[in-house]
């Protein structure tokens, strides 16, 4: 049993909800506080508290989850967490999500799939300090030791005695009792609810079709509105002609402001319509650019002198110009939109004596602070309520479409909801950005992999590598380096943020180096970790015994290089603190190669809700599989070109393969699982296809390229 | 601006809308029926699923002056109560992720077992393409699918 201090980070506040239960907040801030207090009953006194959790006389448990859910099921797994330590009744545990409150909660965002590995410890705690204080309530009304008592499935039970009480009848009672100087967590071998498939807490509410989301939010009086934003970046407005469009009926106003002209109005068909009238010229501000520029750009670049230096290991020029043989490739990915299936969409009310704002955003705190920069006031004065969200992807991250709908209310006076259509969404920035990299290798005469370089050139792309991952540390000359071209074109972070794309290259490049080294693809990665392991290169920054472990149970489970009539492919790859490797399998049906099916083995350490990882695993695949294959965002004249469902392909029902998820079971605290089965898939599959063929893929997405012509995909080809 | 009369979820409505104003948008705007929901507005992601006599079709392309007296079921009306088999089977299957999609893929599965009780793996390939999941739950729908239909045909 683990046994951690609560006195010294956490600092635990208790006190009677108006309803005469238990409520516990909790501090999870890393400053030295000043122990634990205890709040006198009545008080609903909420500064200081981090998340919270209530018990009802009538035996409810209200857990309120703090993150933005968008999909990545925190909001069934927060409180599974909770539940388990409190060893509450599951049927009985009510789960509400919380408003943005910075002084309540800490890291309230959703991003670089972290919720859960930040707030494990924490909600352990906060589950077993109510489960320690029920208890003590118990010892105290029957006159016994708390040492004989347990606590079971939202009782406290005196089993030698052989009488129980429920939890909502010890509450008000718990509250009394002081606060534990350390709790003791359960031993994982006693879950009842961590690791199990409980179903997601909102699924009746979202299978009765209950607004739920952002886009569903509904108030009295309030106006909608669409912005028209210029559709090529670089470009300005110089004037707009708003006459046409204000006079269709049930438009309210049209107005610009700064390179928006809004159209607002009482209902959405309306200001559809009148959006199309709107007369509007631009005039350049900033380079406009195209696709075919930024491939000649990416060229230039990757053959430029000067470049950032990210990582340096011994001397690459000696250990090139040795070399029996050198390998050298090219792989080039276009920008991706994220395409959540609810399109932007905030609703603000700005009125003078403060601000409202609700709606789907994975950053509340950030989107708080810059609406309160914009309007000039304080973010206390500001409420943030947070909807449902459909969906993410790493574009919810970005605080532009709250900012917007704040402007658009401050000027308008009204309470009003922005909402982006889809073209609005896919036309609108923020794109995985377009990236273009060149991997180098050296292999001696043995076929060892001596010599390593990668340089990415990426257009707002940040630093385009990562530089301190595999196979980093198992070579001994090695260099990384970037160029980044800075462009009107908005990008931001896209699910697994520039790995979805590196992780491909890198895989199908390692595959191709084996190949070239005359080793089982499986089996060179393994030597390059052993390597790793037996005498690291510099730094380390990835643990090579939980990558080779997925490496393995991939390989034994897909029965690797066993399988008659099956071409496999190899990837793996380290994201987020979690380690997940794949092995894709094509069949040749007809004469032409099928993607049949993906097996996946995943190491995120513990995993909470076994529902929830495996469709994240699969939904990760899906979404990795589905941009590498038809993901293509192209410019001309600053211009996205694609801009709905019709010419920007996602993947359908049909194209899926079957997929096999299994996780390795290791007892590590959980290292997080949003991202980390996207990355490798694109790499799985096309080291599969050129088991297949003979052909390699070199750029994405695969459907454009002239060599997989005839490919198909999908599970019941 | 036209009234119109409209039979959604075995009730009267009567609303004013412009003739071509799709379905999708009364529904939401003005009936406050939110459950039907918007994704691509032109008829390739199936997000705005809803029954019209049964049949599974689009309500963002679908203008309100052509619904006449035909019955609409929209999510909300599936069931009194969230119990039609096939939302049971999507719960016990666990199929959404951030669900946004879920009611137009539920309501073209209803449709399609309305139709065909027992459809085969590629009937419901061929029903299901047309609905967008962009979290990827494909193969939870296929599996829930496959669920409603044993407790349907029992
Ligand atoms: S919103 Fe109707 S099909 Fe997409
Ligand atoms: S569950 Fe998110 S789009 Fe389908």
């Amino acid at each position: 049993m683990e046994t951690i201090r609560t006195s010294r980070r956490d600092f635990i506040k208790l006190s009677v909800a108006a309803g005469g239960g238990l409520v516990l907040g909790f501090n999870w801030s890393d400053t030295e506080a000043a122990g634990i207090a205890l709040v006198p009953a009545g008080a609903s006194d909420a500064v200081n508290f981090n998340s919270y959790l209530a018990i009802s006389p009538n035996d409810i448990v209200t857990i309120f989850s703090p993150n933005p859910e968008l999909g990545q099921n925190i909001k069934t797994s927060f409180p599974m967490i909770v539940a388990e330590e409190l060893e509450a009744d599951w049927s009985k545990v009510n789960v509400v999500q919380a408003a943005l409150d910075t002084k309540k909660f800490e890291r309230q965002l959703t991003g670089g799939s972290g919720a859960i590995p930040h707030s494990w410890e924490r909600l352990r705690k906060a589950g077993a300090t109510a489960k320690y204080l029920l208890i003590e309530a118990a010892a105290k009304r029957w006159g016994v030791s708390s040492a004989t008592l347990v606590a079971e499935n939202g009782r406290v039970w005196d089993k030698a005695n052989n009488r129980s009480l429920t939890f909502g009848e010890l509450a008000s009672e718990a509250s009394q009792i002081s606060l534990p100087a350390e709790v003791k967590l359960k031993d994982r071998k006693d879950f009842k609810i961590i690791g199990k498939p409980i179903r997601n807490v909102d699924n009746q509410a979202m299978l009765s079709g209950k607004p739920l989301y952002g886009l569903d939010f509904y108030r009295e009086g309030m106006l909608t509105a669409m912005i028209q934003r210029p559709r090529s970046f670089g470009m300005k407005v110089k004037s707009f002609d708003g006459t046409a469009a204000k006079a269709v009926p049930g438009i309210v106003d049209v107005i610009q402001f700064k390179n928006n002209v809004a159209v607002i109005g009482k209902n959405t068909w309306s200001i559809i319509k009148a959006r199309k009238l709107l007369k509007i010229e631009y005039e350049k501000e900033a380079a406009i650019e195209s696709t075919p520029d930024h491939d000649a750009l990416f060229r230039k670049l990757l053959d430029a002198k000067e470049a950032t230096v990210r990582r340096k290991d011994g001397d690459v020029d000696t250990a090139f110009s040795g070399a029996a043989k050198v390998i050298k490739r090219e792989y080039q990915c276009p920008f991706l939109p994220h395409n959540p299936m609810e399109p932007m969409n905030f609703f603000a009310h700005v009125r003078p004596d403060g601000v409202e704002l609700v709606g789907p955003s994975q950053t509340p705190d950030m989107a708080r602070n810059e609406v309160a920069k914009l309007l000039g006031i304080a973010p206390d004065k500001i409420t943030l309520e947070l909807t449902r969200l459909g969906g993410g992807f790493g574009r919810r991250l970005k605080a532009d479409y709250v900012v917007e709908a704040a402007e658009l209310s401050s000027l308008v006076k009204a309470p009003v909801k922005v909402i982006w259509t889809r073209e609005d969404d896919m036309g609108g920035g923020s794109y995985r950005p377009a990236v273009r990299y060149r991997f180098e290798a050296a292999l001696d005469k043995d076929g060892n992999l001596i010599g390593y370089k990668l340089r990415g050139v990426g257009i707002n792309s940040g630093n385009p590598t990562r530089e301190h991952n595999f196979p980093s540390g198992a070579v001994d000359h090695l260099l990384i380096d970037s160029i980044e071209h800075q462009s009107p074109i908005t990008t931001g972070a896209w699910r697994a943020p520039i790995t979805n794309f590196l992780a491909f290259a890198e895989q199908a490049f390692l595959d191709e180096v084996a190949v070239e080294a005359k080793k089982d693809p499986v089996q060179f990665r393994l030597d390059l970790l052993d390597r790793g392991k037996k005498s690291p290169v510099g730094e380390i920054r990835y643990d090579i015994d939980r990558m080779k472990t997925v490496i393995q149970l991939a390989a034994e489970k897909a029965q690797w290089g066993k399988k008659k009539n099956v071409a496999q492919g190899f990837s793996v790859y380290f994201s987020h603190r979690s380690y997940v490797a794949q092995v894709a399998e094509v069949e040749i049906k007809g004469g032409k190669p099928a993607v049949k099916r993906i097996i996946a083995a995943s190491d995120c350490g513990i995993v909470v809700n076994k529902s929830g990882a495996e469709q994240q695993v699969r939904g990760g695949i899906v979404d990795g599989m589905g941009h590498a294959f038809f993901g293509n965002l192209t410019f001309k004249d600053g211009a996205a070109e694609q801009l709905n469902f019709n010419s920007f392909r996602l993947i359908r029902f049909k194209e899926v393969p079957e997929i096999d998820v299994h996780f390795v079971d290791n007892g590590i605290d959980p290292t997080g699982l949003g991202e980390p089965a996207l990355p490798p898939t694109g790499g799985a599959i096309a080291n599969a296809l050129f088991k297949a063929t003979g052909k390699r893929l070199y750029n994405q997405p695969f459907n454009k390229q002239p060599d997989l012509e005839g490919v198909s995909l999908g599970r019941s080809i | 601006m036209a009234n119109y009369q409209l039979l959604i979820n075995g009730k009267k409505y009567q609303t004013e809308a412009d003739p071509d104003t799709p379905l999708l948008w009364v529904l939401r705007d003005n009936l406050g029926l939110l459950g039907t929901k918007y994704g691509c507005g032109i008829a390739q992601c199936g997000a705005c699923t809803v029954h019209l006599n049964g049949l599974a079709v689009r309500s963002c392309t679908l203008p309100v002056s052509t619904v006449g007296t035909k019955k609409v079921t929209t999510i909300e009306g599936l069931s009194a109560d969230g119990t039609h088999p096939v939302q049971q089977a999507w719960d016990e299957v666990d199929v959404p992720q951030c669900g946004y999609c879920q009611a137009g893929q539920i309501m073209t599965a209803a449709a399609l077992l309305a139709k065909n009780p027992k459809p085969s793996s590629q009937e419901i390939d061929t029903a299901m393409n047309g609905n967008l999941c962009r979290c990827g739950t494909y193969h939870r729908i296929q599996e829930a699918i496959v669920l409603a239909s044993s407790k349907i045909s029992k």
